[in-house]
């Protein structure tokens, strides 16, 4: 774990605020902030373990848990839901029962007029995204465990 | 001379496959041993048209679109690189309808520049705003800028000059500026398309702040789903040389959280903690980020100060109605046909942006309800579409413009589970500081379950909840919940029985 922490540790030196970036850039490396990571963060940043536990869980970004093979984000908000996203939410938790991919809501990527709409792995936006549509880019992602 | 051709690297246009299409022409291209240049520029905002593709000719800009994938061989046998005909041909995209009809002044050079180019961004008359401020004292900046009319776009709509003033007359070694870029409301994107599109806007608005009131030091903070607005606006960050001089700008990415919005949430979130309200006073203008006195504006408020500074606070003022001044980008959203980017001076009318603009449902089923100005706004419905878009007349009829986001519903909307969502999101998002907006939240759920199970005698209750959370709430979260809870209640009451 330090050897994955020092790294980032090196690149926040002296920066003022520093633990929210720091939080990302482990999500970033390991895809979560693992439960070994907060005592480090801790001292690096001469916090208590419960301060940094505190943010941790108060930000609903931050994954305590390792995510499947690929994060699906299925955005919720109202403008998603006047286009069906609803119907399109249940069926991506259905589907994801089946292969190594996490669901997670989110509420709003700035698409709205084009829902509804989903992003993978924080970068690949999809709008306009009917249950075929979902089927067929899980298919080429490769989603089965 | 090779052909200059632009498709939008914007994120709306991206999820529609923009990038595919730009790879498709670009192999085309190859193959037919044809010079081209494609310049990833934002989007023009008419996204029933993107991927919305360019070709710069001696006749303006002409534009083909929504072209997919397998329109890119017959574009070519049309000529399009030279404006050839075809039926996604929509001649020069200037003169199209929705764009023409519109006043565009904040997003002006959104969709039109190629956003990574500081060299193209002075060329299309930015950066005049900086030069000019350079040669004026601090007052006298703040001085245009209250003169202007300017108000808060991010949803409080505070003058702009007067919250600049505070900071000025607080004595401090070191200030800071801080741009809410959050952009957590669902139904607006105006934020986002003028990171992508136009980002040294925004830097540029942030400089002249800096000068304003003697602050060296910026924070955007920009929310985690926007991962291509933060790329934008770093690129552009790096390619800036010493045009800001001593001023340096820091992006923050944000973590999920909708209160984080809320301006000392967003403090506490960039100094590292959890985001929870603080207590006002001292407000941030005195005591703000890590303790100095901070100037905090949206992305469109920093956005419109170039232009106020470049043409004069006249130029800015002479638009708008009442006390509402300047143009507002009104964002479609929802179930919408021609959804998309409507930057209009204040005064028109919702219907107008509703019908004339977005033509009615994407459904092709009546509009039932519109939601204007985020989760925390209230739903309208069609008796009170001619409501004159301004921030007076909407807080008259208990609703708020917010960040402008207009978000449609057609008939098959269930307005008692819209409301529900209203609580269920203010019970999510809470930061947790005081009773109403944590409990309250929570309780209102489950008085609108009961509601929705037939007891309708708890009617009474979810209103009494509401003016508790109304009058109790520290912020606007608690605070503003009730807007779309009752006016759900008050304007699609059937729903509830
Ligand atoms: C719950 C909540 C969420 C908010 N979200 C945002 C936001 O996403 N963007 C924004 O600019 N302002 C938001 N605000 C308003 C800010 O608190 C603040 O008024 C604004 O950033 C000031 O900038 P302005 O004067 O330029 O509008 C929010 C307020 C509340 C109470
Ligand atoms: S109203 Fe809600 S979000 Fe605002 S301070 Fe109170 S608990 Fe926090
Ligand atoms: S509401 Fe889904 S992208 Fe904005």
């Amino acid at each position: 774990m330090i050897t994955t922490l020092q790294p980032i540790f090196a690149r926040h030196q002296g920066q003022a605020g520093s633990l929210l970036p720091i939080l990302h850039d482990i999500q970033h490396e390991l895809g979560y902030v693992p439960e070994e990571a907060v005592p480090l963060v801790a001292q690096e940043l001469n916090l208590s373990r419960a301060e940094v536990h505190g943010v941790i869980t108060y930000y609903s970004h931050f994954r305590r848990t390792p995510p499947g093979k690929h994060v699906v984000q299925v955005c919720c908000a109202e403008a998603c839901q006047a286009n069906g996203s609803e119907a399109l939410a249940a069926h991506a938790a259905k589907r994801a029962q089946k292969g190594d991919v996490t669901i997670e809501p989110v509420y709003c990527l700035g698409l709205c007029s084009i829902g509804p709409n989903i992003q993978i792995d924080e970068s690949e936006l999809h709008a306009q995204v009917t249950q075929k549509k979902f089927d067929a880019l899980m298919d080429e992602l490769g989603d089965a465990k | 001379m090779s052909v200059t051709l632009y498709i939008p690297g914007d994120a709306a246009a991206r999820a529609l496959g923009a990038d595919k299409v730009a790879a498709a022409i670009a192999a085309t291209a190859q193959q037919q041993g044809i010079k081209i240049n494609i310049v990833r520029n934002g989007s023009r905002g008419l996204f029933w048209l993107e991927p919305l593709v360019e070709v710069a000719t001696a006749q303006g800009r002409i534009a083909y679109g929504p072209v997919t994938v397998a329109d890119v061989p017959k574009l070519f046998s049309a000529d399009f690189l030279h404006g050839g005909k075809h039926a996604l041909c929509l001649g020069d995209i200037a003169t199209h309808p929705y764009l023409a009809k519109q006043q565009r002044v904040s997003l002006r050079r959104v969709g039109i520049v190629d956003p990574r180019s500081l060299a193209e961004y002075l060329a299309h008359g930015g950066g005049k705003g900086l030069a000019a401020a350079r040669k004026l004292k601090s007052a006298a900046i703040v001085q245009q800028v209250t003169d202007s009319g300017l108000r808060g776009r991010g949803g409080a709509a505070f003058p702009t000059g007067i919250k600049w003033k505070t900071v000025l007359d607080t004595a401090s070694d070191q200030k800071y500026i801080v741009c809410n870029a959050d952009e957590g409301d669902s139904g607006t994107f105006s934020d986002r398309m003028l990171m992508e599109g136009d980002p040294y806007c925004l830097i540029e608005g942030m400089a002249i702040a800096g000068l304003a009131v003697g602050a060296t030091r910026g924070y955007i903070y920009v929310r985690s789903e926007y991962p291509h607005a933060i790329t934008a606006l770093e690129s552009a960050l790096a390619n800036a040389g010493d045009w800001l001089g001593d001023f340096r700008i820091e992006v923050r990415k944000g973590a999920g959280s909708y209160v984080c919005g809320e301006e000392t949430a967003m403090l506490e979130s960039i100094e590292g903690k959890r985001g929870i309200v603080r207590s006002k006073p001292p407000l941030p203008a005195v005591s703000g980020l890590f303790g100095q006195p901070t100037v905090i504006n949206n992305v469109i408020t920093f956005a419109s100060v170039p232009d106020i500074l470049a043409q004069g606070a006249a130029f800015y003022s002479e638009l708008g109605v009442g006390r509402s001044r300047g143009t507002l980008p009104f964002q479609l959203a929802g179930n919408i046909k021609f959804g998309g980017l409507v930057e209009v001076p204040f005064g028109s009318t919702l219907r107008e942006l509703l019908y004339d603009y977005g033509g009615g449902s994407r459904s092709g089923r009546p509009l039932r309800a519109v939601q204007v100005g985020g989760p925390l706004g209230a739903y309208l419905p069609e008796s009170q579409f001619d409501t004159v878009l301004d921030y007076e007349a909407f807080s008259a009829i208990g609703a708020a413009l917010g960040h402008g986001g207009i978000v449609a519903f057609d008939d098959t909307v269930d307005m008692a589970k819209q409301a529900r969502y209203a609580m269920q999101f203010c019970a999510n998002e809470s930061c947790g500081k005081c009773t109403p907006c944590r409990i309250g939240s929570t309780r209102g759920v489950e008085v609108i379950d009961r509601i929705r199970a037939g007891h309708k005698e708890q009617i009474p209750l979810l209103r009494s909840l509401c003016d508790t959370m109304t009058h109790g709430s520290m912020c606007a979260m608690g605070g503003m919940t009730p807007y779309p809870v009752l006016s759900a209640l008050e304007h699609f009451g059937e729903d509830f029985e």
